[in-house]
C-alpha cells in the first residue's frame, strides 16, 4: 500500500482528504489524516461574533463529521516532520512513514511575540477576534462598552483574511450606529501597509469606503510593543496611539513544528512553488493552505482554489508525470461593509480586484468592488456552503481559475 | 518602462522608482538613491543590508519582507528603523535596486 499522510484536518486538509479519496484507489492506496483538535471551526465567522451575528454553535463542529470513510484520522500533536526518511513523528511517539506528504497545519496567532500585548490587560483593554475565544470575549466587552477610542492594529503581515481588519471596523461602524452611540466611538485602523488594501484600485475604493464611515486609517504603522498602562501602542518609528480599547490581530505564523523540521521560512510557512505547491525541498512534499509562503491571501477560498486544482495535479504526478502548473492564485473574497451589504473582490496572481460583475458576466448576481445588499446575502450563505459542499470535497459550479469576463479593466 | 540617469549610468525603474533590473545596480547608484532618501552617509552596517538583500532577492526573486531582513541580516527591527528611517524594508529594495517589497494580498 502507498502511504498518502495529511498533516492538519483544516480546510485545506480536509478538502484535499475528501476529494483525493474518491480520485485515489483505495486498494493501493492508505490515506491518513492528522490533526490535534477534534474540533472545525469555520474561521470566517469569527469575524461576526464581537457584534452577536454568530455565536460558538455557528462556527463549530466535529471534525469527525468530515473525514470520509477510508480515510484514517489520527488525534495527535506532530513532533517532527523528517523529509529525509519520509517519516512523521507524532506526540506520543508514534512514527509514521509516507510515500507523499500533504502539509496543510494553517497558521495561528501569537501575540506573546509582541511586548505588552499578552499581559495583564489581555482580554480586559486587549483584544483579538482572530481565535473563538477571543472573539466572545470581545462580545461581551464591547456590549459593556460606552464609547471611546477603538483602535484596531495590524501588527505583521501576512494575516489570515488580509480584508478581516476592515469588515472589523466597518461592522464596528454598523454596530454603534445601532447601539444609538456611533458619535461618541473614534474608529482608528493602525496598519502596517500603506494605505487600506494593497492593491492599487481595491485600496483606492476601500479608502473611500472607510472615509464615508468615518474610520481613519493609521498607515505604515508597525507596531513594536503595546503599553497597556499608559494604553498607547507605540511603533518602531516612535509614534503612540491612544486608546480605550485596543483589538489587535496579532503576528501570523505557520505551525512551530514546521520551523523546527526545517521546512519553514522566517514565519514558518513553508516555501513551495506557487502553482503547484510541491515543496522547494522535497519532490513528495506539498503544502497547501494557510500554512504555505505563496503570494496570495490567506483565506478559504485560496485554499478551495487550490485544492480543485491541485487533486487531479497530485494524482498525475503519483503515476509519474510531470505537474502542471494549475493554480493563477485565485482569491474571492466577500467584505462585510456594516449596514446589511457587503463587497466581493476577485483577483489573482497577476490580476488585482477589478469592479465588474460575478460569476456571471454583466448579470451578477454579485457586484465586484461596489457594495451591495446581494453580496452580503453571499457572504451569509457562505457557510452553509462551507460546511456543506465545500469541506466535503464536493463541485460547486465555478471555475477554479480566476476568469477576466465580467471585470472592467479600464 | 521609463530610463532615468543616476551616477553616470542609464538604468531602467517602474512608475513609483524603483529599479527594474538588478544588475544594472552599482555601488555608486546605491550611494545616490541614498542620498535621495534622506541617508546622506552608507554605514558599513547599512551595507551589509544591502548585500543580505541583494543576494536574498537573487536566490528568492523578490525583495526580502523586513523581518526576513531581520532575521537573515541579524539585525533587531529597532535598529533596521534606525539605519532606514520610515518604511525600511521599501527604503532598502529601492537602495538595493530591487522591486518593490510584496505587499500582502
Amino acid at each position: 500500500m502507498k502511504q498518502l499522510l495529511i498533516l492538519g484536518a483544516g480546510t485545506a486538509g480536509t478538502m484535499s482528504a475528501n476529494r483525493l479519496s474518491r480520485m485515489l484507489d483505495l486498494d493501493q492506496w492508505k490515506i491518513t489524516l492528522v490533526d490535534q483538535n477534534p474540533i472545525h471551526y469555520y474561521q470566517p465567522g469569527f469575524l461576526f461574533i464581537p457584534f452577536g451575528v454568530y455565536g460558538r454553535k455557528d462556527v463549530v463542529k466535529p471534525k469527525h463529521d468530515f473525514v470520509p470513510r477510508g480515510v484514517e484520522l489520527i488525534m495527535a500533536t506532530i513532533a517532527g516532520i523528517d523529509g529525509d526518511s519520509n517519516t512523521v513523528t507524532l506526540g506520543d511517539g508514534r512514527k509514521l512513514r509516507y510515500d507523499f506528504l500533504i502539509i496543510a497545519t494553517g497558521a495561528d496567532i501569537h501575540p506573546e511575540q509582541t511586548p505588552g500585548l499578552k499581559e495583564d490587560a489581555w482580554g480586559k483593554s486587549i483584544h483579538t477576534f482572530y481565535s473563538l475565544d477571543g472573539a466572545l470575549t470581545l462580545f461581551d466587552a464591547l456590549r459593556d462598552w460606552d464609547g471611546g477610542r477603538l483602535v484596531l492594529n495590524v501588527v505583521e503581515n501576512p494575516i489570515k483574511c488580509p480584508v478581516a481588519p476592515l469588515e472589523f471596523l466597518m461592522l464596528a461602524d454598523w454596530y454603534f450606529h445601532e447601539r444609538g452611540i456611533r458619535d461618541r466611538v473614534e474608529l482608528i485602523y493602525a496598519t502596517p501597509l500603506p494605505g487600506a488594501f494593497t492593491k492599487p484600485k481595491a485600496s483606492q475604493m476601500l479608502a473611500g469606503l472607510l472615509e464615508s464611515k468615518n474610520i481613519k486609517v493609521e498607515p505604515e504603522f508597525m507596531i513594536e510593543r503595546a503599553d497597556p498602562d499608559a494604553k498607547k501602542i507605540v511603533s518602531y518609528d516612535e509614534r503612540e496611539i491612544p486608546y480605550d480599547l485596543l483589538v489587535s490581530v496579532p503576528l501570523n505564523t505557520g505551525a512551530p513544528v514546521i520551523g523546527a523540521s526545517g521546512l519553514g521560512d522566517e514565519l514558518n510557512f513553508i516555501p513551495v512553488n506557487k502553482h503547484t505547491f510541491l515543496s522547494n525541498k522535497y519532490a513528495n512534499v506539498f503544502a497547501l493552505g494557510d500554512g504555505a509562503a505563496v503570494p496570495t491571501s490567506k483565506a478559504g477560498s485560496v485554499a478551495h482554489y487550490a485544492v480543485e486544482g491541485f487533486c487531479p495535479n497530485f494524482v498525475r504526478y503519483t503515476k509519474g508525470r510531470e505537474l502542471l502548473p494549475v493554480f493563477d492564485g485565485h482569491a474571492n473574497c466577500f467584505i462585510e461593509s456594516g449596514f446589511g451589504k457587503g463587497l466581493l473582490i476577485d483577483f489573482n496572481y497577476d490580476t488585482e480586484p477589478l469592479p465588474g460583475r460575478y460569476p456571471l458576466p454583466g448579470i451578477g448576481p454579485f457586484t465586484l468592488l461596489e457594495e451591495s445588499e446581494a453580496n452580503r446575502w453571499g457572504k451569509l450563505i457562505f457557510r452553509w456552503m462551507y460546511w456543506n459542499i465545500l469541506l466535503k470535497g464536493e463541485e460547486l459550479p465555478l471555475p477554479f481559475r480566476m476568469s477576466l469576463a465580467g471585470k472592467w479593466q479600464n | 518602462m521609463a530610463t532615468r540617469q543616476i551616477a553616470g549610468k542609464t538604468v531602467t525603474v517602474n512608475d513609483e522608482g524603483f529599479m527594474t533590473i538588478p544588475a544594472e545596480w552599482t555601488k555608486e547608484i546605491a550611494v545616490e538613491i541614498a542620498k535621495e532618501e534622506g541617508l546622506p552617509e552608507l554605514t558599513p552596517t547599512h551595507w551589509k543590508i544591502i548585500e543580505f538583500s541583494r543576494q536574498d532577492a537573487g536566490a528568492a526573486g523578490k525583495s526580502p519582507t523586513l523581518r526576513r531582513i531581520t532575521v537573515g541580516a541579524n539585525v533587531t527591527t529597532k535598529d533596521l528603523f534606525a539605519l532606514f528611517p520610515k518604511g525600511p524594508a521599501k527604503k532598502v529594495a529601492r537602495i538595493a535596486g530591487l522591486g518593490k517589497p510584496e505587499g500582502c494580498v
